[in-house]
């Protein structure tokens, strides 16, 4: 290695965007159809991912955009029963399994950990891009299923409706996703092997970024809870084609049974959702209040601790189905303890914050919104793992937007910091800032207008899944479906000027935010197709602002 | 899967030097790390195929303990011995797989491909005493269908026990048995226990089906290794598709430990506990 770069002296941090248009880079090196779509390139394959998960966000989004109709009037006058129920479960298949779980893994994480550890590449491109392919069958017998028919189970597939009372497209779509969980497998598996066996010398484990720690506790989610959920709709399957009875308690079997196992897989997916949102989180805070991330340790710890922490709290969506009140209590406090390394993170978040010099670029609303939205979502999440409130709250509004705002504000929002930070990143083109800070405004008030309300019917007693409510919830939600609209638009406007920005934005420097992390400070925006002339050699913390100024601020002294 | 992460080897074979550089790929810094990752995908792997069959193991570890008599008796239906001798088969096969990943390790081409070959002839004996077994399900009425019959399953294995008679209906290798008299039907139709079978059969049927399964996509990925071994595509510096297979078929053995007694053996242990 002849030329060994040192991370102190942060090359090319400023003022790196001359001769930008001559240089070779992944996106213009080559340019067939097959280059995109046989490519073993990391970052290709993550925008592979963005367009095909940002089709999915708006179908999911469309689904709900027929939910909040329907429930502008307590009748149900605007859809069909049976299309409501299929509209909803659309909307939770669509969003949970199609955008939520691989959006931030498969797009952000797929373009950013090998530039984040130095490394040329992910350790097993070919399965990298066969995981895209496997996402692409799932999505494709989904999708055969939501048009040749539909599904109105509900997201969660409960038996014994889903294998014994139900005459729609059940199979297709267990089908479907059970394909769908072997790209989240081998996306895991592909990360995991990575910050393992592909990190830049020097660059200690308790040097990584603060990202790659919260995609490794995704990525071992992934890897442990997938594959139950695999073997449990294969059992749907099963039942429903030979009814044998594992899950109907005419034969013997027990529903119950289906529901521990398909928790255990779906409650550590939520932090499958979660997790890579807050790592984006801690990435962003620090980027844009020119502070080393407090707690560094401490909030390394608490991905983990989250991450072990997912697998043995399944049982609290349960609480009414049928649980033995040892094992409810136990699973209570096993919930409560969730929040300890949740509350970590929060907290250590605002220390970052104290006394930095904090700039409002776009990604940071988003990171502000983040830590609110989240913070709301985490605290209700309380109110529904204390066993005496949670049979009051079970099965209503409550829980659905307590699980908004830990899904939609939590990880889309997280989604949406990281695509406006590593845009210039990604296509080296700088995106309207103005446009974009009023997304993040609208995102936030559309967002709160849109759930918040929800808290409240919930309370007092409105069933989630239901097509027609009672008068007097009425006014609330018309609220809801008012933000909604709101959502909606500032969900829109980046579709435009982001996809503006990525052929004509302002050229954008490789270092605009001035960030200290490799993928900024040792590559090109865009990158060359093999990221780094030479393998970095680090030999400090990840989050050092002492040598790295902001493009455009002031050199002090 | 193998994880392969090679490039195909170039069809001109005119470097006779066989330089490092063909055996790594352009992503690796060394054969080490390009080995080292081969080897934690792959255990990463197992480590999903763990909780993939673990949910099964779940599933027979309530149903077990719900219907402890009812799956006592349907242990016993099956036959010890021919699982047992399909244990030691099925172990013999991971010893020549042993040999095969030794022989990659000192860069013995055509020795992978003897060694693959002798695992594949293992295997496929332990899948044609699963064949002759579900065979012999198919006359007793015991697949978890419709035509599932309980009352029928014991009559005609306690005949088979004592007269040590060969069913008539054993010819060919079509599954085929007559049909189950309507009168024993009814008499099922009244028994809880019938469906508690049935479960267990399932189970059964499921498990071992899905270990089947495994088996025959071990087949496909030694195949595919067998014939790379024989173009000489693996050196001492380079085998980690041939260790991958070691590590997955040693994996799929391992469950079939598993399986063996708590299918076969279960009933010999709960009865010998009363």
């Amino acid at each position: 290695m002849s030329t060994m770069l040192d991370v102190k002296t942060g090359s090319g941090a400023v003022g790196a965007s001359v001769g930008h248009d001559s240089k070779v880079n992944y996106l213009n090196h080559v340019n067939t159809a097959a280059s995109w779509f046989l490519t073993l390139d990391h970052k290709r394959i993550a925008l592979l991912y963005l367009v095909v998960t940002s089709f999915m966000f708006v179908l999911g989004g469309a689904y709900a955009g027929v939910i909040r109709a329907e429930l502008i009037t307590p009748k149900g006058d605007f859809v069909s029963s049976d299309f409501y129920n299929k509209s909803f479960t659309a909307h939770g298949v669509i969003m949970v399994f199609f955008v939520l779980i691989p959006a931030i893994p498969s797009v952000i994480g797929n373009f950013c950990l090998p530039l984040m550890l130095g490394a040329k590449d992910v350790a097993f491109p070919r399965i990298n891009l066969i995981s895209w392919y496997v996402y692409m069958a799932g999505a494709s017998f989904t999708l055969f299923a939501l048009i040749s028919g539909g599904v109105d189970s509900g997201w969660t597939f409960y038996t014994p409706l889903s294998t014994t009372y139900l005459n729609s497209n059940v199979m297709a779509t267990a089908t479907g996703l059970f394909i769908l969980g072997f790209a989240s497998i081998l996306t895991g598996l592909n990360f995991i092997v990575t910050i393992h066996r592909m990190r830049s010398p020097g660059l200690t484990w308790f040097r990584l970024p603060l990202f790659v720690w919260a995609i490794y506790a995704t990525s071992v989610i992934q890897l442990l809870g997938t594959p139950v959920i695999a073997i449990t709709l294969a059992l749907v399957g099963v039942e429903r084609a030979l009814g044998v009875g594992i899950f109907d308690p005419r034969l013997g079997g027990d529903p119950i049974l289906y529901q521990h196992l398909f928790w255990f897989y779906s409650h550590p997916a939520v932090y499958i959702m979660i997790l890579p949102a807050l790592g984006v989180t801690n990435e962003l805070i620090s980027t844009f209040s020119r502070k080393p991330v407090f707690g560094y340790t401490m909030i390394a710890g608490s991905s983990i601790a989250i991450a072990v922490f997912s697998f043995i709290v399944w049982a609290h969506h349960m609480f009414t189905s049928g649980l033995s009140p040892y094992a409810a209590m136990f699973f209570s406090l096993l919930t409560f303890s969730v929040a300890i390394p949740s509350g970590i993170k929060v907290f250590s978040w605002l220390a970052t914050l104290f006394q930095g010099s904090i700039s409002f670029d776009s990604p940071m609303l988003f990171a502000y919104s983040f830590i609110g939205l989240f913070t709301i979502g985490g605290m209700t999440g309380l109110f529904l793992s204390t066993l005496g409130t949670d049979i009051h709250m079970h099965d209503t509004y409550f829980v659905v937007a307590h699980f908004h705002y830990v899904m939609v504000g939590g990880t889309i929002v997280g989604y949406l910091g990281a695509l406006h930070f590593w845009w210039p990143k990604m296509f080296g083109r700088m995106y309207a800032e103005f446009p974009a800070k009023i997304s993040a405004i609208l995102v936030f008030v559309g967002f709160n207008l849109t759930f918040f309300p929800q808290f409240l019917l919930g309370y007092m007693g409105m069933p989630r899944r239901y097509h027609e409510y009672p008068a007097e919830f009425q006014v609330l939600n018309l609220f809801s479906t008012a933000g909604a609209l709101v959502l909606g638009v500032g969900y829109i406007m980046p579709i435009f000027y982001l996809t503006w920005a990525a052929f004509f934005g302002k050229k954008a420097s490789s270092n605009p935010w001035g960030a200290t992390t490799l993928d900024w400070t040792h590559t090109e925006s865009p990158p060359s197709p093999h990221n780094f002339e030479s393998t970095p050699v680090v030999t400090a913390d990840p989050y050092d602002y002492r040598v790295i100024q902001k493009e455009g601020a002031l050199v002090a002294h | 899967m193998s994880l392969t992460e090679k490039h195909a080897p170039t069809k001109g074979h005119d470097d006779a030097s066989h330089g490092h550089d063909h055996d790594l790929a352009h992503h690796f810094d060394n054969v080490e790390q390009q080995h080292d990752a081969g080897n934690l995908g792959m255990w990463m792997f197992l480590t999903t195929e763990v909780l993939f069959f673990g949910g099964l193991f779940a599933a027979y570890t309530i149903y077990r303990y719900k219907f402890e008599k009812v799956f006592e008796q349907a242990s016993n239906i099956l036959d010890p011995l021919l699982g047992g001798v399909n244990t030691i088969v099925l172990i013999f096969s991971s010893v020549t797989m042993a040999f095969a990943v030794r022989s990659a390790q000192q860069g013995k081409s055509k020795a992978i491909v003897a060694w693959l070959a002798a695992t594949i002839v293992f295997g496929s004996m332990f899948l044609g005493i699963k064949y002759f077994e579900w065979k012999h399900d198919a006359t007793l009425h015991v697949f978890p269908t419709s035509d599932f019959n309980w009352t029928w399953a014991r009559e005609k294995h306690a005949e088979h026990e004592h007269h040590e008679s060969h069913e008539p209906e054993m010819r060919g290798l079509v599954f085929n048995s007559p049909k189950v008299p309507q009168s024993y039907i009814d008499k099922d139709s009244k028994n809880p226990e019938a469906k508690q079978a049935r479960l267990f059969f399932f189970l059964y049927f499921m498990m071992t089906s899905l270990h089947a399964a495994h088996m025959v996509i071990g087949f496909g990925i030694m195949a595919v290794i067998m014939i790379y071994a024989w173009n000489g595509f693996y050196s001492a510096n380079y085998y980690v598709p041939v260790e991958s297979v070691g590590l997955y078929w040693h994996f799929v053995d391992l469950v079939w430990i598993f399986l063996y007694p708590l299918l076969y053996l279960l009933g010999a242990h709960l009865s010998a506990g009363h």
